[in-house]
């Protein structure tokens, strides 16, 4: 309970990538990592919506669900934010920046059915971190994973024209690269520990 | 008869989700490294496949196609609530071992994928068929790995012993990096040989 928030953030990043450990948000990672471009796009829409649903949602559960006692209904809950915050950021940035909207606006759909943004939610939930740290880790979380589908769409780029066994073409060789990356990650796990 | 079966056969191997159409597979990852969550999170996805298909099909010439995702998202996510409810009265060890990842049945992309395929075209007795195929596809690929990874990982199946005391547990069987690597042979296996020897 009383690990430092600081703690929480680099350890989400590194040790305990959400991706890379906790596989989630795999579905995305493997289907837009081609090219470093929309990787990029993706990674900081997943980035922007996590730190910021991590938020509401820590807020809604703990002054709104707990107080009525209505714990068994934050899968939806949470699912309805998600839904709700993403609509609302497509929205905004549709009218305020053209720019942007080109750059995130294909790929905030996509991010409603991320489980990595609902992973996170219920991982604040279990853990029963306190406000400051839920932002952190939320925000850290989407840097690993940022850094997670960078990386793999950097040597998926570098791979493309390589001889591959039929049959491992795509997604297989994707999954033996991110299990390399995971391995290469679990170096990292002497720098901190979290649960 | 025939067709129902077909239906089946169909939507559980020739068009499997995980080695065909690569969805899901953050859940088949997370919960292998023992054969008897992977036999639990299997069962939950046959659970919610069966009946949210049925549902949503039943549903499917009142739901407005603007916000079918979101109606979708909810009958699913109703579905998930019942199966982790069962899961916290009636098995609560299991229910703490598997975490947040029964939650994780609602974003499960198969789900969605299986009811904007099928269940929003179909009948509702075919739709259930088919999302109780699609479960079981996925339960046996969880099987599948989750029988080497607990193997060679622990020396045991469904924590009983089986290899003995002689046995040393290879570590990394447990870790994460293990779980990716054996996906990838299963794929590989499956996609490569066995595919290309049926032309």
């Amino acid at each position: 309970m009383e690990i430092n928030a600081f703690i929480i953030f680099i350890a989400a990043i590194f040790t305990s990538n959400i991706l890379l450990t906790n596989f989630l948000g795999m579905c995305s990672f493997l289907s837009v990592s081609r090219e470093v471009e929309s990787s990029l796009g993706l990674g900081l829409a997943v980035f922007f919506v996590m730190t910021f649903t991590t938020a509401i949602n820590f807020v809604v559960y703990h002054f709104i669900l707990v107080p009525l006692n209505i714990i068994y209904l934050q899968y939806i809950i949470f699912i309805i934010v998600i839904a709700a915050f993403v609509q609302l950021t497509e929205m905004i940035i549709e009218r305020f920046s053209p720019v942007l909207y080109y750059t995130l606006g294909i790929f905030l759909p996509l991010i409603t059915v991320n489980c990595a943004i609902l992973g996170v939610s219920l991982f604040l939930v279990i853990r029963d971190y306190n406000f400051l740290q839920s932002v952190l880790y939320g925000a850290g979380s989407g840097i690993g994973w940022f850094i997670a589908i960078l990386a793999l769409a950097g040597i998926r780029q570098k791979v493309k024209y390589n001889y591959v066994p039929a049959g491992l073409q795509g997604a297989g060789l994707s999954l033996i690269i991110t299990g390399i990356m995971a391995l290469a990650f679990i170096g990292f796990s002497g720098i901190v520990v979290i649960q | 008869m025939n067709k129902k079966k077909e239906i089946f056969m169909i939507s559980a191997f020739t068009e499997n989700s995980v080695w065909r159409q690569i969805l899901g597979i953050c859940s088949a990852l997370a919960v292998t490294n023992l054969m008897q969550n992977s036999l639990v999170m299997g069962l939950g996805v046959i659970f919610t496949l069966a009946l949210s298909g049925f549902t949503i099909s039943l549903l499917r010439k009142y739901i407005p196609r603007r916000i079918r995702m979101m109606v979708q998202t909810l009958i699913i996510a109703s579905y998930v609530i019942i199966v982790d409810l069962i899961l916290k009265a009636y098995f609560p060890e299991i229910s703490k071992s598997l975490g947040p990842y029964v939650a994780l049945i609602i974003t499960n992309c198969i789900i969605m994928g299986r009811a904007e395929a099928f269940a929003g075209k179909n009948k509702p007795f075919d739709s259930m068929i088919d999302g109780i195929g699609a479960g079981f596809g996925y339960m046996l690929v969880l099987l599948i790995i989750a029988f080497v990874r607990e193997l060679f990982g622990f020396g045991t199946l469904f924590g009983y012993e089986i290899l003995g005391d002689w046995w040393t547990g290879w570590s990394i069987m447990i870790m994460a990096p293990s779980a990716f690597f054996m996906l990838a042979i299963l794929i590989w296996i499956i996609e490569g040989p066995l595919t290309t020897r049926k032309k």
